[in-house]
């Protein structure tokens, strides 16, 4: 109760700062993810790992999709959970690593960017809501130190430019901008190599809708904590669109008419869509 | 030179009386019930200090008075919202608990500094339906007035609420509830304020995530030039809404609660 007493009683006091995270770090410290006690022993495969994230840009905006999996070294700790998060009307993440921190990072970042709006009564620049991000995933170094990693993947849509932009990050912080795609997680590699074949320079949203979702088939087809579409569950990738009319997460409806598709295609060639030699 | 003695009811109506002296030179603010939410309507030709403004996921504020003490208290309704809707969950953020932050603040800078703030705030908070609506008004002192359908805070706050009932109608569209929010907040006979003099921002249950939304440039345009054709026929039986008793202020009764006493 006496933290509770600790922030309450700051309310009214100006702290010269628009962060949400600068408040609680100066009032009530004990909420910030990051801020515990070093363990006693660095926690490895025991918790559960978020997977695959892709994002590619497009006309006009620039789309995200991730796999469903969560996965406990050799086991699957959850097959329908969630990794991309929308952040305010023009961003999102997507997150890969330990998925409880993640989550929590998710979840301070999206309360982080919409209290600098309301306080500010202008959204940050999308360089400046990717250095935040940065800022965040360095706090988490400690953490990450003993095991629990996280690395989020930011996108944006950037009104000065009219268009997509994507951020990545390393465990010391970021952000890398990458033109055109970029993806995280266990089955990045497989994805990325996907995406290299597949991306295609201004294609329209709902192409680069399949695009990704190739890419997350790949991604399942290599490696084995990435989650590919479960066909009985119907369980499929949550597909975020961001474009000049804001974020949109793609309904089910949608998403199953795209992975159909997809799943159609693959009947065919086990190994997808292949891309022209020369 | 010793002071004069005087006495605690002396004091107390000194400061209400500073107070409302200081709220009564601001122009008011409407916030009425819409069909889909709620309007909260201001004049103010400044763009850049608002008198309306988003708190949370549903709930929005409005303000008169002086500038940099109601800027404090929407910064730290901004600040308690946000920190326990981390800390619990979105759904956990409500107005009646932030009406309670704002009472004891503004409660207790009256009874213990030597001024009181010279405020009177609107917390709103949009529900699912209507009749979840809540609109909380609060004065200098800390009262609490749990208003229905309708509250108007500022200078001519009676003068003006009295107009708003004659034309409000409950479950009215935006238009005509920014109609009559105009024609509230315009003194007979007088000009209304144009767009560029208005600050307008909806609580709108239809939308997603965040309800709040300010209406201006020519979104705010359209809404007012379909008003002006209807503006001179009369409007149809005035049907105020339940004429009933006021519900009582949750402070003590007494003089200095009511808040809303014709200006000076």
């Amino acid at each position: 109760m006496a933290s509770q007493q600790a922030w309450m009683n700051n309310l009214f006091t100006n702290t010269g700062s628009s962060s949400f995270t600068e408040f609680l770090r100066g009032y009530a410290p004990e909420m910030l993810p990051g801020n515990r006690d070093a363990l006693p022993a660095p926690v490895g495969e025991q918790i559960p790992h978020a997977t695959t994230i892709v994002a590619v840009t497009c006309a006009g905006g620039v789309v995200m999709a991730g796999d469903r999996r969560a996965t406990s070294g050799n086991m699957i700790s959850n097959r329908d959970m969630e990794k991309v998060f929308r952040t305010d009307e023009y961003s999102c993440m997507g997150i890969a690593g330990t998925a409880s921190t993640g989550i929590e990072m998710a979840r301070l970042y999206q309360v982080e960017l919409e209290h600098y709006e309301k306080l500010e009564g202008r959204s940050l620049s999308t360089d400046g809501k990717a250095n935040r991000l940065a800022a965040m995933v360095r706090g988490n170094l400690g953490a990450a130190m003993q095991g629990l990693v996280v690395v989020p993947i930011f996108a944006a849509y950037d009104e000065k430019i009219g268009g997509g932009r994507i951020f990545g990050y390393d465990v010391g912080g970021g952000p890398y901008e990458h033109q055109l795609y970029h993806s995280i997680g266990s089955g990045s590699i497989f994805a990325r190599g996907s995406l290299k074949k597949l991306y295609r320079e201004n294609a329209a949203p709902d192409e680069a809708v399949l695009t990704v979702l190739q890419a997350l088939y790949d991604a399942a087809d290599d490696d084995s904590a990435t989650g590919g579409p479960d066909v009985t569950r119907k369980i499929w990738p949550v597909v975020a669109v961001i474009t000049d009319e804001g974020f949109r997460r793609l309904p089910d409806e949608e998403v199953t008419a795209a992975v159909e598709t997809l799943l159609a295609g693959r009947m065919i060639d086990p190994d997808g869509p292949t891309a022209p030699l020369r | 030179m010793p002071f004069p003695y005087a006495s605690p009811e002396q004091i107390m109506r000194d400061r209400a009386e500073y107070a409302r002296k200081g709220i009564a030179r601001g122009r008011s603010v409407v916030v009425v019930q819409y069909a889909d939410g709620i309007l909260l309507v201001a004049p103010n030709p400044s763009k850049a200090l608002h008198k309306i403004s988003e708190i949370y996921d549903r709930i929005g504020f409005a303000a008169v008075g002086r500038y940099n003490e109601f800027e404090t208290l929407r910064q730290a309704g901004i600040r308690y919202a946000d920190v326990n809707g981390y800390n619990y969950n979105r759904n956990d953020v409500t107005a009646r608990a932030l009406a309670n932050v704002y009472a004891s603040q503004l409660g207790m800078i009256f009874t213990d500094s030597i001024k009181a703030l010279e405020v009177e705030i609107v917390v709103a908070e949009v529900g699912e339906t209507s009749d979840q609506d809540q609109i909380y008004r609060l004065t200098f002192d800390g009262s609490v007035f749990d208003e229905q359908g309708m509250a108007v805070i500022g200078g001519q706050s009676d003068t003006v609420a009295t107009r708003l009932k004659e034309r409000y109608r409950p479950g009215a569209p935006l238009a005509d509830a920014l109609d009559a929010a105009l024609s509230a907040l315009t003194e007979p006979g007088g000009e209304r304020p144009s767009a560029a003099q208005l600050e307008v921002a909806v609580l709108d249950r239809n939308r997603e995530h965040r309800k709040f939304l300010r209406l201006s440039g020519p979104r705010l345009e359209r809404l007012l030039t379909p008003a002006q054709p209807a503006a001179p026929e009369t409007p149809a039986a005035p049907t105020t809404p339940e004429g009933g008793p006021k519900p009582p202020p949750t402070a003590p009764e007494g003089d200095i609660d009511t808040g809303s006493e014709p200006p000076l």
